[in-house]
């Protein structure tokens, strides 16, 4: 098993999430994080105050699956998550020790692998 | 004072200007509202631009060519600059031409500012800014006279009390040429592209229906039956809207929806403005609860086309001015405004003078503006980038944003200022 963690720009999201729809990835949270890559930072100005803004609205997936599906989801969010700019974002993809569902207590592969209801 | 100035009146439309100038940062809150989060501030600061842009044009040239003179398509230069623009009465009413000027430009505002409802979120602010100043003076102030200022519309019999001609056709059938000459917002058809604060809507158009009081109320210029009549119809009339949208919700979704009732009141108001003062408050309600039909099924029926006219410009105005003005054919009494009678009440002539309106006033704001835009897109690039568009427009155009943190905000001194200062529209 393994935690696929894709930054991404806030207006390619949806795209990642068509991507991964199209890839049978079921599930996956996501939360809405600030950070800083190498883009070209911006500057804004507030009567007077100008701020150079170190930090940009990305998005954050976290998707866990078992080892046969890491390949297609990393393609997906890159499909999603590219624009050829600076700034894209990026995917980590870290060893997972043990996962749970808590409906049923399936544990590990039967906690990631997505059942018919 | 001047001889033949009332001083009730003057009153009267002097905080009947102050509220149809807060329309305009009410309708910026409204659009705000409607749009992603990250073209907040772009899109209210349209409505804010009109208000800079149109009253300068409408001081220099607008109100000129829009109210002197009775020439049958357009005004005359006489008062350009404001020339002759004094304390005496204005022709026709008994209050100062200052006050009926200034009650005027306010209109001028908010109808460029309507317009750009059909182009947020991706038309540049310098082409705005030149599309405003220029579409006051070709468009409105034109539409204006035909209705207002002694043109042929005016001269022919046409009634219009508040400006379903210049104001709510003129802006809705601008907005469809806007629309189309700017193009779509990429993502459109393609995501949900969806309202970012419902409460900046409702809040937006509860006070358009506030200021709607002045604008509506203001327009008989004296505190005559004709503005009592129009200020408590602008009551009526939408409240019925209201109802009936309610039910037309119900019908459709199940649910009764915050931003269809803000929508509602707005077509609610639209409908009574050309009306207010012509027909009585019994036919007013019916009027408010028979337009939000077209409304409403426009509303639907747009979203399913390529038609990305964003915030239902030609729905809300266009739609519920056109069919206002025709309800006047119908349902004036010369016993409620002392002036004409309508089919209902053995008049047939004035629905004919209404429909000529409801042709002519379309086709002039759609086919003006078209080509318009069409040139201004020959000098300068209309929209944003693909590439600013997704990162929004409040960065892009302003280089602020609506609702920033300050987290990983550095202070810039001064001196660094300019160094550093990469403008994120021209990365590398």
């Amino acid at each position: 098993m393994k935690l696929v963690i894709g930054i991404v720009r806030p207006e390619q999201a949806n795209q990642v999430l068509e991507a991964l729809h199209r890839a049978e990835v079921r599930g996956f949270s996501m939360s809405r994080v600030q950070g800083h890559g190498g883009e070209v930072e911006r500057v804004e100005t507030y009567r007077g105050t100008t701020v150079q803004m170190g930090l940009s609205e990305k998005v954050r997936f976290e998707v866990a699956v078992s080892d046969s599906f890491v390949e297609q989801t990393v393609a997906a969010i890159c499909e999603g998550g590219r624009t050829g700019e600076v700034g894209d974002g990026k995917i980590f993809v870290v060893p997972l020790d043990h996962a749970v569902r808590i409906r049923t207590g399936d544990s590990d592969e039967g906690a990631v692998t997505p059942v018919s209801r | 004072m001047n001889a033949g100035i009332d001083t009730g009146d003057t009153a009267w439309m002097l905080v009947a200007t102050a509220l149809v100038l807060m329309m305009t940062p009410a309708l910026g809150l409204f659009y705000a509202g409607l749009v992603r989060s990250k073209n907040t501030l772009n899109t209210f600061m349209m409505s804010i631009a009109a208000i800079a842009v149109a009253t300068v044009t409408w001081a220099a040239v607008g109100y000129s060519l829009a109210f002197d003179g009775n020439g049958d398509l357009i005004g005359g230069l006489g008062n350009a600059f404001l020339s002759g623009v004094d304390f005496a009465p204005r022709e026709g009413t008994t209050i100062p031409e200052l006050v009926f000027f200034a009650f005027q430009a306010t209109f001028c505002i908010i109808t460029v500012a309507l317009v750009s409802g059909a182009v947020v979120e991706r038309m540049r602010f310098g082409a705005f800014l030149v599309f405003a100043a220029l579409w006051s003076v070709l468009v409105y102030a034109v539409l204006a006279h035909w209705a207002f200022g002694g043109g042929w519309l005016l001269s022919g019999g046409t009634l219009d009390f508040a400006g379903g001609v210049p104001v709510e056709m003129a802006s809705g059938f601008s907005a469809l040429a806007a629309a189309l000459v700017v193009g779509a917002r990429k993502e459109w058809g393609r995501q949900a592209l969806l309202p970012h604060n419902a409460v900046y809507v409702l809040l937006g158009a509860g006070l358009l229906w506030f200021g709607w009081f002045g604008f509506n109320g203001g327009s008989g210029f004296s505190t005559g039956q004709n503005s009592v009549l129009a200020f408590t119809n602008t009551l009526l009339c939408p409240a019925c809207t209201l109802v009936v949208w309610f039910a037309l919700d119900l019908i459709r979704g199940r649910k009764v929806t915050a931003i269809g009732a803000a929508t509602a009141i707005i077509v609610g108001c639209v409908a009574i403005t050309p009306a207010g003062g012509y027909v009585s408050p019994g036919w007013a309600m019916l009027l408010g609860a028979l337009a939000a039909l077209p409304s409403y099924a426009i509303i639907v029926w747009r979203t399913r086309t390529r038609v990305d006219e964003t915030l239902d410009v030609l729905a809300a105005h266009g739609t519920a001015g056109f069919f206002g003005i025709l309800f006047i054919g119908f349902f004036a009494q010369a016993d409620w405004n002392g002036v004409s009678d309508g089919l209902f009440y053995g008049n047939a002539a004035q629905l004919g003078d209404q429909a000529l309106a409801a042709l002519a006033a379309p086709i002039y704001a759609f086919v003006v503006t078209f080509v318009l835009l069409k040139l201004i897109g020959a000098v300068m690039p209309l929209r944003a980038s693909d590439r600013e568009e997704a990162m929004g427009m409040d960065v892009v155009q302003h280089g602020e944003e609506a609702y920033v943190t300050g987290e990983g905000a550095i202070l810039l001194l001064p001196d660094d200022v300019g160094k550093v200062a990469v403008p994120v529209a021209d990365p590398g």
